[in-house]
């Protein structure tokens, strides 16, 4: 999938996250420490899609958020091309984040309700100081709402004025808008309606494919991850329990636990409408 | 069996419209079904079909100055639209209970679970007294399969998983034996395994107590795993209904068609592409004329525009009811083609240089 001995592109070493566990409102006593993140150690290729599935309190969304740097963890390490980045600071962070961008599960919350869409997406550029010009910002915010299939027009609406989709399609937008080579999406699509679902994982895709994109995407629902990913790392307790390519991990799944997680999905019966084989799957 | 037996519950022509100031906001437009005692009627929709309006509805939560509200609720013959607001409060967690998504809101933070479920009892059963009503919630506690329950009956809902709250709310629902219990999304919020175990045990007690069940979702793979019988609501009407196998084996209408192939299943081939939907769903206060299905669907024709199709039931198949202005047979022709990989448009391409098919006008783009 990719050259051998260059670095993966991010990277988790043998990481833990303790969050402290305290009781009372007023005067909070802390009775102990809960491992949210128990000593993980995954790398993502550049290029790959790689998937984290695993229920509540799986540990999964910490993982994302420390690995983006949003959250530092108790021990372990955190690199970015090899490059240890554990407790990366000011300049540097700046520059990671223009490489390392989140998409969130809930686009509503993830967007200010007093911008219009176009303030919004055209925010990365204020923070890091690109693109001066308003009118040529205006510009690239135009393109980037018709990169995800909206409206240029769209840019002088408020979050409110959206359906559930084009909010994500917006939030999508402004992931990219930085030119990211990581993209970390944290349940993108559990929010949305079925059919709009659809859509959204279509946009992904595509945009995986467009821009060159490595995806990490965290996901409770196997049959997304299974749809959009390579490899699946599963986590449960904090631990990984399996990491395996999709097509061996779904045909074959070595723990115990991968079992009874793919056993719980609800199946269909009758006959699967075979949908149309993807012409460039894997591109790379 | 089930056609000599009288539904336990019979909503017939429902239609529900709120007052907004935008105009007159049609949530249910028109949806009739029955439910036999011992069967699970599952309802499938997305947002903003009517699902939930319906189920509110009947169980007389939707009563208000705005809300228009016609057609009949009959559960075991008496009509609850009509009911007084005292009886509806009488039969509201007695013969009809209801359980929500989200178990957490339904129960109140400051009180045992059991004392909850104990204080359901005495509500409908002001004999019983508050001794024999906490034995009572302790043994509906492990009906439910609630790890531990006797101890657990003191616990906080906050103490509790999402899973074990959701076993409370369902004891706390089959507090007096309901005869119909309505479940609103009941696994949502839970986890694949947890959404197991609850459909598992809603099935068991549905069979033990012998209740008629609605049980409302967004997920096609519950309703497969749960449901006997299948309707498909889309912009406030039912739109396709079956006995679920029958359903998954031939469905009929294309929003069905579009919904199971925008799914990404395990079952799929890995790499393959899904087929979204286009569009969304439309406005309830200004909805589409015609099917109200017709500016996303790609087999709508000229004539969809203005024709509003009814739901009626196949030549061959009575009890599968579809309400789609394509024939029968282009219907089984599409689908053929859609089942063997076919896109929307190679499907209606291949269908209608094919067969002979109404001289309509050109064809409509889908948005």
């Amino acid at each position: 999938m990719t050259a051998a001995d260059a670095p993966p592109l991010a990277a988790v070493e043998q990481l833990v996250k303790r969050f402290p566990l305290t009781r009372g409102v007023m005067l909070r006593r802390r009775l102990g420490e809960v491992p949210a993140v128990d000593g993980v150690t995954l790398h993502v290729h550049e290029g790959e899609s790689l998937g984290i599935v695993g229920e509540t309190g799986s540990g999964k969304s910490t993982l994302a958020r420390i690995l983006l740097n949003l959250l530092e963890p108790t021990s372990g390490i955190v690199r970015w091309r090899g490059e240890d980045v554990t407790h990366a600071r000011s300049a540097q962070l700046a520059a990671l984040r223009r490489k390392r961008q989140l998409v969130f599960q809930d686009p509503m919350g993830s967007l200010n309700p007093r911008k219009t869409v176009g303030a919004a997406i055209a925010d990365p550029f204020a923070i890091h100081g690109l693109l001066p010009e308003r009118a040529e910002r205006a510009r690239r915010v135009g393109e980037l709402l018709e990169q995800v299939g909206l409206e240029a027009a769209l840019a002088n609406r408020y979050p409110h004025e959206l359906s559930g989709g084009m909010r994500q399609r917006v939030g999508i937008a402004r992931a990219i808008a930085l030119g990211p080579e990581l993209l970390v999406a944290d349940e993108p699509v559990s929010a949305l309606d079925v059919s709009i679902q659809a859509q959204i994982l279509t946009l992904l895709r595509e945009l995986r494919r467009e821009l060159g994109l490595t995806l990490v995407l965290i996901a409770h629902d196997l049959a997304v991850v299974r749809h959009m990913c390579d490899r699946v790392a599963v986590m449960r307790h904090g631990q990984l329990v399996e990491v395996a390519p999709v097509e061996e991990l779904y045909r074959a799944p070595r723990a115990d636990y991968t079992r009874e997680l793919l056993a719980a999905v609800p199946r269909i019966p009758g006959a699967a409408p075979a949908p149309p084989q993807s012409s460039s799957s894997s591109s790379t | 069996m089930s056609a000599t037996a009288s539904p336990a519950l019979h909503v017939a022509d429902l239609r529900v419209a709120f007052e907004t100031p935008d105009g007159l906001l049609q949530a249910v437009d028109g949806v009739s079904f029955e439910v036999a005692a011992g069967r699970t009627l599952g309802i499938v929709g997305e947002s903003g079909s009517g699902k939930t309006v319906a189920a509110m509805t009947a169980i007389g939560l939707t009563r208000g100055a705005r809300v228009r509200t016609s057609g009949h609720v009959l559960l075991d013959g008496e009509d609850l639209l009509a009911a007084s607001p005292a009886r509806l409060r009488a039969l509201r967690g007695d013969a009809l209970a209801m359980v929500f998504q989200d178990p957490l809101s339904a129960l109140h933070p400051l009180m045992r679970v059991g004392d909850q479920i104990a204080e359901a009892v005495r509500a409908h059963r002001p004999g019983v007294s508050k001794a024999a009503a906490r034995a009572r919630a302790v043994e509906l506690l492990e009906q439910v399969a609630l790890p531990d329950a006797g101890r657990r009956a003191g616990a906080y809902p906050h103490e509790l998983s999402g899973g074990m709250r959701q076993r409370v709310t369902i004891a706390m629902a089959l507090a007096n034996e309901p005869r119909v219990l309505i479940a609103d999304e009941p696994t949502t919020a839970l986890d694949v395994t947890v959404q197991k175990q609850i459909l598992a045990l809603l099935a068991r007690l549905r069979d033990e107590l012998g209740m008629a069940m609605v049980l409302i979702t967004h997920d096609l793979g519950v309703v497969a795993e749960a449901a006997d019988e299948v309707a498909v609501m889309y912009a406030g009407r039912i739109v396709e209904q079956a006995p679920a196998a029958e359903l998954f084996a031939a469905p009929q209408h294309p929003y069905t068609w579009g919904l199971l192939r925008s799914m990404p299943r395990l079952e799929a081939p890995v790499g393959a592409e899904l087929v979204p939907i286009p569009g969304r769903p439309p406005s309830l206060i200004h909805p589409p004329s015609g099917c109200r299905f017709h500016p996303r669907c790609p087999y709508a024709r000229e004539r969809h525009r203005e024709v509003d199709p009814a739901l009626e039931p196949l030549a061959g198949a009575p009890s599968h009811r579809v309400a789609c202005l394509l024939s029968e047979a282009e219907r089984r022709a599409i689908w053929e083609q859609l089942a063997a990989g076919a896109s929307p448009e190679d499907a209606r391409a291949a269908v209608e240089s094919a067969g002979p098919v109404p001289s309509a006008g050109a064809a409509e783009p889908p948005a």
